[in-house]
């Protein structure tokens, strides 16, 4: 086992990334003319950084699977973006925010990285005005500002209910200029397959067109990796249907270390699954528990009538409702962070108090918050004696003003009218906060490999707050990497073109149209769905919201019968030359099986309950999460060697000078 | 016609046609309504129009241009339109999304076409050949008294065939203008607060107009 | 419930293309009409049968991505919402259901339901943006304040996720709901103005050589679109046109 350099500059936190930018090497804008860089994925992290990077004058080549940048699945993000800019004067500073982001990430994040992401969060909004992005302004012209789940300031920045949507659209053009510039070269509908090593530098990918099945070489002088997560590991998660893991894990296979791969966040607050059917699950914003309450029946037997449907939510008299989260977390309530409040409604879930016919449902209740309004507007109208009637007009027009976009999409889904019935919810696979390690430049353990994003580990610890996720990726991709990178490329000025008839292009193709073939040709059973569906089902069951050693050791060996059956049994119809969506999905199944074992044994490993990462044998006498920062407080960095279960692990031990470690209470 | 390459451009020279036409409707219906009032009134005022230079060589070369320019840029857009969607869809339920008549000015349209054609016939090419090439401009018929124009209009409306060709002509006049009024200022740009207001009077223009012509068509058959 | 599909297939570019009836069984009403699509999907799979190819991503109608015209409508009978949010409950037991790609020449079939969008990139990257580095080096984000109106209304242009239904619901396939909503976010907003001009002369520019219809306001895109982008939107753009060629 080796110590990992995470080459943090020394000197006081608050000065490490302006004395690092200050003294980086810097590359020539000549010689950034003859540096090529090779950019996968393009959503809020891989779009800003080709952007970027494009600007300053590199070669750009972009990768997406999608036939847009704009389609990636940051753009499903709703909230908003979290920006230190103490605009509302609420007393929020870079320090507050590195101190919440730190806190909530339950201590488990790279202070240096954090800080970083802090300081220049401010930036990110002045860039995204600068570029047009709609943010949502007071009626004096200036930007609002709303407040979010695990802190005390409003520093959260947002488009309607659209953030991610229209802050991706911002680099999205930022990324059109230069494509129009001839700085990046766009390759859509291209997926990349592999990483390309030359003399243990990443200097390109093998990257498949997803049109025409053609087999690619590109080469460069560096390659970024920005893919996103890997929740789709669970088979229903709520990311894209196309999220895969295929870019992180095959330059994990290449000698790029994973992270802390058990650190995955569960979202409190999607719609639940209504059949065995689901192909994935829909999030629905936050921002919901600040005005609904959480409840279950109390009694057994009101929850068996429900879940049979024979009896209705609005039927259950105040007394016979559990609001099981006010009544155990009475300081925070309904607002607990996501991970609590996601183990909550799994307990009593699993202890048989769910409320639809699958019993994996909880009610999030506007009733009271309707009344409420309804009452405070009746007061404001000068209506005395309002009868309930108007009230409860009155109070649902506030409810809608405030989330009526969500309240449409879930009527839409579940055909029930939640202002009239209390909506049901249930906690999805979300994010992953677990990803490629990087040093502070970002850089991989692979030279000149770099990964951005979500598809890193570096700043969320063992679970991410709301709005975060926006601001880490447009961090890395605007402001971070453009800075770092030059660091490692100013060594490179003189390499010239790189070419891609070598031995290692060669065998790096060669071993991907093998694999390709081989699920052509291979003549089996299942449909790759099949795998997917078996592999979820384990995951979430033994390596979930709650997880212990002997379901982890279970889900070990599971996951690796089902993958050996994968290689046996999966079939895969069509042709290699052609579009062929089956063939795509079996290689990125094929890495999610061997990516499911590791996060179990990294699971099972990590013997604390931190963040997202919950074990049922480490917790507080009262069932509260049980960190152990003796001996746990280090990042868990997985070396390949051949097989997910002879995976090495390496630590980097996490040291908080800035801040003092404590136990999360939401009490 | 290099104004007129982009999309936009030729959207706008469509309203401002139509717009034009729109207003020489009004000026038309006016002059018509007067037969239905007073002979002489409707003499005179034909017979201006039909003699005043600056009408007769300025105006009207500008209308017939306006008129020509309408059907042709109209066709030609609805052959390009067609041409946009060169495979067809096996089902399309336009009528989901889009009135009819809005997705079918090009029929409306040619259907004003043919009544043009038949306007022209009995009255433009009568007029023209009696002024211009027969040199008579006096208006007057020969061993007759007066002006001949009240009495060529109400001969016309004998035929209840011809009367009945002009009564879906206008129609169809008014089909057309319920989506081309609105329309046409939607392409200028035009739209904003007031945009009701100019909808609902493109509804009542659409409806005004053509009844009007309708009436005295029929007016003056049943009365002759 | 159980149902008869109409289903264009088309294994590549140059291939031809037909209508290709499937059945399906045993349909929840709970289902999306993707989920639908999956297990019919599953069952060619089964039958050593190329499953039928349609895009999709995100299924939560954000991406953009799903692009189906069902019974002769974009994203179907629905309003408001994108393929991926149309629920099987919206049709009856014994329904024939149509499912096309979006038909125009400006978006070519790759292959069964999947087509071409890249006239739409080629139009952004004539102007969809406003010229400014990221270095972060720009002015404070509040030194221009920008009225509520305004900023509400580019939001409003800016919720579209360019999927294209405003051109497959147009009898004409004309792409000016799109270009327009571009248009209008950066043209209502202070830090668009600058380039105003050029962008839409571009834009509109790259728009017809791409070979989309023209418009004649019918109005069938702003009924179809999943975002409710306005008619409005049009306007400003024809306006902004005008401006930009006359002045």
């Amino acid at each position: 086992m080796t110590t990992l350099n995470s080459k943090v500059p020394q000197g006081p936190i608050k000065d490490k990334w302006t004395v690092y930018k200050e003294n980086v090497d810097l590359v020539n804008p000549a010689n950034k003319r003859n540096i090529d860089i090779i950019v996968v994925g393009t959503g809020l992290a891989g779009g800003s950084a080709a952007a970027s990077l494009a600007e300053l004058g590199y070669n750009v080549k972009a990768f997406a699977y999608q036939d847009s940048p704009r389609r990636a699945h940051s753009i499903a993000a709703q909230g908003g973006i979290n920006a230190s800019k103490n605009y509302q004067n609420d007393g929020d500073s870079n320090y507050r925010l590195f101190y919440d982001t730190v806190k909530g990430g339950d201590y488990r994040s790279r202070e240096a990285n954090v800080f970083r992401l802090a300081e220049v969060s401010g930036a990110i909004i002045d860039q995204c005005v600068a570029q047009g992005v709609p943010f949502a302004r007071d009626y004096g012209g200036l930007l609002d500002n709303r407040s979010f789940g695990g802190v005390l300031v409003s520093r959260t920045f947002y488009a309607k209910g659209q953030t991610g949507q229209q802050l991706l659209l911002g680099c999205y053009s930022a990324m059109n200029r230069q494509i129009a510039r001839g700085k990046i070269e766009m390759f859509n509908r291209h997926e990349m397959l592999d990483v390309v090593k030359i003399d243990g530098k990443a200097r390109g990918i093998i990257a498949r067109d997803l049109i025409t099945g053609e087999i690619e070489r590109h080469s460069a002088h560096a390659v970024v990796i920005a893919t996103g997560g890997y929740g789709n590991v669970y088979f229903l998660s709520t990311n894209a249907m196309g999220s895969n893991a295929t870019a992180a894990w095959k330059i994990h296979k290449k000698g790029a270390f994973f992270a802390n791969p058990c650190m995955t966040q569960i979202h409190p607050t999607c719609i639940p699954r209504s059949g065995d059917y689901q192909s994935k699950l829909t999030l629905m914003s936050e921002s919901l528990r600040n005005d609904g309450r959480i409840w279950v029946p109390a009694k057994m037997e009101d929850a068996k009538a429900i879940q049979e449907g024979k009896l209705k939510p609005t039927e259950i008299a105040e007394e016979n409702r559990d609001y099981y989260l006010e009544r155990r977390y009475p300081a925070y309530g309904n607002l607990v962070p996501r991970d609590v409040a996601s183990r909550a409604a799994k307990e009593r879930c699993d202890a048989g108090f769910g409320v639809n016919a699958t019993g994996e449902a909880v009610y999030l209740d506007f009733a009271s918050a309707i009344n409420r309004y309804g009452s405070e507007q009746a007061k404001i109208k000068g209506i005395d004696n309002a009868s309930k009637e108007v009230i409860t007009e009155l109070g649902e027009a506030v409810i809608e003003a405030k989330y009526g976009n969500l309240f449409q999409m879930y009527e839409k889904i579940i055909a029930e009218n939640p202002y009239k019935t209390p909506m049901m919810i249930y906690p999805a696979t979300h994010y992953t906060m677990g990803g490629v390690w990087v040093d502070y430049n970002l850089m991989t353990t692979v030279d000149g490999l770099y990964c951005i994003g979500e598809a890193n580990f570096s700043d969320h610890g063992a679970n991410r707050l709301g709005a975060s996720a926006l601001m880490q990726g447009l961090a890395d991709g605007y402001f971070v990497l453009p800075y770092t990178i030059g660091a490692y490329l100013s060594h490179d000025i003189r390499t010239g073109k790189i070419p891609t008839d070598t031995k290692e292009f060669d065998e790096a193709e060669k071993e991907i149209k093998e694999k390709l073939e081989f699920f052509i040709n291979n003549k089996g059973t299942h449909s790759v769905d099949y795998f997917h569906k078996k592999l979820g089902l384990v995951m979430w069951n033994k390596v979930g919201m709650a997880r212990n050693e002997k379901h982890l050791k279970e889900a070990i060996k599971e996951i690796q019968d089902i993958r050996e059956d994968f290689w046996k049994n999966v079939k895969v119809p069509g042709d290699l030359n052609e579009m062929n969506v089956e063939l795509e999905k079996a290689g990125r199944v094929a890495d999610f099986l061997e990516l499911g074992e590791l996060f179990a044994k990294d699971a099972l490993n990590r013997n604390e309950s931190c963040g997202g990462h919950f074990r049922e044998e480490y917790v507080t006498e009262d069932g509260e999460a049980l960190r152990d920062d003796k001996n746990y407080a280090y990042v868990a960095a997985w070396e390949y060697t051949g097989k997910p279960s002879e995976a090495i692990l390496h630590k980097e031990e996490l040291e908080f000078k800035d801040i003092e470690l404590k136990t999360r209470s939401y009490k | 016609m290099s104004v007129l390459s982009s999309s936009i451009a030729r959207k706008v020279a469509m309203a401002l046609s139509a717009l034009f036409l729109i207003i020489f409707l009004v000026i038309h219906l006016a002059v018509n309504l007067t037969s239905l009032f007073s002979e002489d009134v409707f003499n005179e005022m034909s017979h201006f129009m039909g003699t005043n230079p600056l009408i007769q060589f300025a105006m009207q070369p500008v209308l017939i241009f306006g008129v020509v320019f309408h059907f042709v840029m109209g066709f030609v857009l609805e052959l390009r339109n067609k041409r946009a969607r060169n495979v067809k869809y096996a089902k399309f339920n336009g009528a989901a999304s889009a009135s009819w008549i809005s997705r079918n000015m090009v029929y409306s349209g040619a259907a004003i076409l043919a009544f043009i054609v038949l306007h022209f016939i009995d009255f433009w090419i009568p007029e023209i050949n009696t002024k211009y090439i027969l040199g008579d401009m006096s208006g007057v018929l020969p061993g007759e008294e007066g002006y001949r124009y009240f009495e060529e209009l109400q001969h016309k409306f004998v035929n209840p065939l011809r009367v009945g060709a002009y009564v879906v002509a206008f129609i169809f006049l008014g089909l057309h203008l319920a989506h081309g009024f609105q329309s046409a200022f939607q392409s200028m740009g035009f739209n904003n607060k007031y945009t009701k207001c100019v909808k609902n009077l493109g509804t009542i223009y659409s409806i005004v107009i053509p009844l009007g012509f309708i009436i005295i068509a029929l007016c003056h058959h049943f009365n002759h | 419930m159980n149902l008869t599909l109409k289903i264009w297939r088309q294994k590549g570019p140059q291939d031809k293309g037909q209508m290709v009836e499937y059945k399906v069984t045993d349909i929840s009403e709970h289902m999306s009409f993707l989920e639908m699509m999956d297990i019919l999907n599953e069952s060619l799979v089964a039958n050593n049968e190329v499953p039928i190819a349609f895009d999709h991503d995100c299924r939560e109608g954000i991406c953009g991505m799903c692009s189906l015209h069902i019974n002769g409508e974009p994203h179907g009978p629905d309003r408001g919402i994108t393929t991926c949010q149309l629920h099987m409950r919206t049709f009856k037991d014994g329904d024939t259901i149509y499912i096309e790609p979006w038909r125009a020449k400006a978006f070519p079939v790759i292959k069964d339901l999947i087509v071409d969008r890249m006239a739409f990139e080629r139009i952004q990257q004539a102007g969809g943006y406003i010229s400014v580095n990221t270095s972060g080096n720009t002015q404070d984000a509040n030194a221009i304040p920008i009225s509520k109106l305004n900023a509400d209304l580019s939001m409003d242009a800016a919720a579209c996720i360019g999927c294209g239904a405003c051109v497959a619901s147009c009898k004409n396939s004309s792409a000016m709901l799109f270009v327009s909503a571009k248009v209008s976010q950066f043209a209502l907003l202070p830090q668009g103005k600058v380039e105003a001009a050029d962008r839409v002369r571009n834009m509109v520019k790259q728009m017809d050589e791409e070979g989309f219809g023209n418009c004649t306001n019918t109005g069938a895109c702003e009924v179809e679109c999943p975002k409710g982008i306005s008619l409005e939107n049009i306007a400003r753009m024809n306006r902004e046109y005008l401006k930009a060629s006359i002045i």
